[in-house]
């Protein structure tokens, strides 16, 4: 009996090692490798840690790099802040009859494909778009405004693109909070106020830690919003990657911006994590 | 009399039904006061009135002279412990404890005298710092209730704080909140559904069946003495026999049998007799006067310690007849089977209308 639950746990190991090692640990060393080789004036290629300088040392890089983290962070707080109270009113307040149908309406959305979704948003908010053609014929403006292509409409963008993976976590620890807390608190003295603060967010900190890690790598690692929605001089970082690899053809250059990438917001990451004393195996249980 | 707690005519009705039917309620100072009714009889909302979590329809909630309605709960000198006890899982036992305190915006130096001295009181000294999740079901029970304590309010409400535990821990418990009660020399009111609950522990037992208060009393004439049927039926055991009156204090029951009994209401036909199994005097002397006698054919010996009963058929019916059977050994040749002569006195066989 024993051995065979035995050979079950190998069964299902396998196939997750041979993923992970395949896919993941071979393709990394390879960019690894590649990340450290850099072409002297000599015209050979040598192990060397001259594409990571290159980052360091060129101040555009470095620049875009943290714009990118720091919308990446404004992105996560934006959508916690508008996901939030939909949560909140999904799980404890509308009639419980409607709140599985009103997690369907959320979801329904992101069933279509992001590049349609985003496309979407061109159609609204270009210079041609739906929203000029009212403004116009309602006379509020003689000429068509462009607004997409600017910061703001690539951060609306964004936190539209995260929203699903902040909320589900945010249903389902406001779920398993029984409105007893919440009337208890109450019962003692604690305003709304501070019923919201030292009950509510406490209680859901662990969902929203994991909704936050998964908007922020998301966002970190997107490349289509930004580059439809903020334009030419969007400056995300994916987008220098992509010109490394596709524009310069300069992969090993590619490679170790990639490999900055996930260590500086691994970093960020362990930083938010200690800020907020949360640890990591609680917050994705 | 100092009453702190003065209800009334108190309503309310919700969309398809209504839970309170015009209650009023007077609760002296430092009592505990029991509501004890079944499932459904509007006790849970009638609480949640008095906490300030519903509204009422119409009607008054004065506590200490003072008019309640519309008042939020955080503004109301009442705390609720809560059927699932509702300790924050967040903090440990002294933030549990400290939570109302620091809402109140005491000092840190006050809070942790309060803290600490709350916690002699329930006898766990020493446990603020651990987690609630490492407590007892009986522990967290105490710190629920220091909880509240702590806030000195002029009325504890207990939402059937027992409901969760095991029996012994149960039983333990019930003289546990007693004591504790009279110790503090806090109000109160405690809501339940279990009768051994509400008599043990209880100054006054209300109870509650559709929305109403069947009778107020204390314990012992609540047993006694019920006031109506249901009470009858609902607090302690009950056997009960249909009848029709037959003349002044006689009945004839639907069996064809003939009760000398007490009429607690008027009764013009029909009409319900309650005998409790204890009352039922087996094998009287003959001496004694205004009994009812009949004959009993046990059909089993229903074992339970010092609580054991007889399961009997009456005369040549099948009605069946539960019967205290004293573990004095008087009685331990009594085996399945047997006919025994058995009376009930006509003061014990109580009859309400139907």
């Amino acid at each position: 009996m024993k051995s065979y639950t035995k050979l079950g746990f190998y069964v299902f190991l396998v196939p997750i090692l041979m993923w992970l090692f395949l896919l993941i640990v071979i393709p990394q060393i390879e960019l690894l490798i590649m990340s450290l080789r850099f072409e002297n004036d000599a015209g050979d290629m040598v192990w060397s840690f001259e594409n990571y300088k290159e980052f360091f040392v060129n101040e555009i890089y470095w620049y875009t790099f943290m714009r990118t983290a720091l919308y990446a962070i404004i992105v996560t707080f934006l959508t916690f802040i508008v996901t939030f109270p939909i949560a909140f009113y999904i799980t404890k307040i509308v009639n419980k009859k409607y709140s599985a149908f009103l997690i369907i309406l959320l979801l329904l959305p992101f069933w279509v494909s992001e590049l349609v979704r985003v496309y979407g948003w061109t159609i609204l908010l270009r210079e041609s778009g739906v929203i000029n053609y009212f403004l116009q014929n309602l006379g509020l403006t003689t000429r068509g405004i462009e607004m997409l292509y600017n910061d703001a409409s690539m951060i609306m963008g964004l936190v539209y693109t995260s929203m699903l993976f902040m909320v589900v976590p945010l249903i389902s620890s406001l779920e398993g909070m029984d409105d007893s807390y919440i009337e208890a608190a109450s019962d003692l003295g604690a305003s709304r106020l501070t019923i919201f603060f030292k009950i509510v967010i406490p209680y859901c900190a662990s969902g929203i830690v994991s909704g936050s890690i998964v908007v922020f790598m998301l966002t970190l690692g997107n490349y289509l919003t930004p580059n439809l929605m903020g334009g030419k001089n969007s400056l995300w970082f994916t987008e220098q990657i992509y010109n490394e690899f596709i524009a310069s053809l300069n992969w090993n250059q590619g490679a170790a911006f990639g490999f900055l990438l996930l260590i500086l917001s691994s970093l960020i990451i362990w930083a938010g994590l200690k800020i907020s004393k949360q640890n990591l195996a609680k917050a994705l249980s | 009399m100092e009453y702190v707690l003065d209800v009334k005519n108190l309503q309310k009705h919700f969309a398809d039904h209504s839970a309170v039917n015009g209650i009023d309620l007077l609760v002296e100072e430092g009592k505990f006061f029991s509501i004890l009714g079944p499932s459904g009889c509007g006790k849970t909302t009638l609480l949640r009135m008095i906490a300030g979590f519903l509204e009422p329809t119409s009607g008054s909630i004065k506590i200490r002279d003072e008019e309640m309605t519309g008042v939020a709960p955080n503004h109301r000198p009442v705390n609720l412990v809560f059927q699932n006890l509702a300790l924050f899982p967040m903090m440990n036992v002294e933030q549990n404890i400290a939570f109302g305190l620091k809402r109140k915006k005491l000092s840190q130096k006050e809070i942790d005298k309060k803290v600490n001295d709350i916690l002699e009181k329930v006898h766990l000294k020493g446990y603020g710092k651990k987690e609630v999740s490492q407590l007892s079901g009986g522990q967290k029970q105490r710190i629920a209730i220091a909880r509240s304590l702590v806030l000195e309010p002029s009325i504890l409400l207990l939402d059937e704080p027992l409901g969760a535990l095991d029996l012994k821990l149960r039983e333990t418990m019930k003289i546990e909140l007693k004591k504790l009660q009279a110790e503090f020399g806090t109000t109160f009111i405690y809501i339940t559904h279990d009768q051994s609950e509400a008599l043990v522990m209880s100054d006054k037992v209300a109870v509650m069946n559709n929305g109403q208060f069947e009778q107020i009393d204390t314990p012992k004439n609540l047993y006694a003495n019920p006031k109506t049927s249901f009470v009858a039926g609902f607090v302690g055991e009950s056997n009960i026999f249909n009848a029709k009156l037959d003349k002044d204090d006689n009945v004839i029951s639907e069996e064809g049998l003939n009760f000398k009994v007490t009429l607690i209401d008027e009764i013009t036909k029909n009409c319900e007799v309650y005998i409790r199994p204890e009352s039922i005097i087996l094998m009287p002397d003959d001496t004694l006067e205004g009994l009812n006698l009949f004959q009993l054919t046990v059909k089993t010996i229903l074992f339970d310690g010092s609580n054991t009963k007889l399961l009997t058929t009456i005369e040549k019916t099948n009605h069946e007849i539960m019967v205290s059977l004293p573990q004095n050994r008087q009685f331990a040749h009594i085996k399945d089977g047997d006919v025994i002569q058995a009376g009930v006195h006509f003061n014990d066989c109580k009859c309400y209308k139907k």
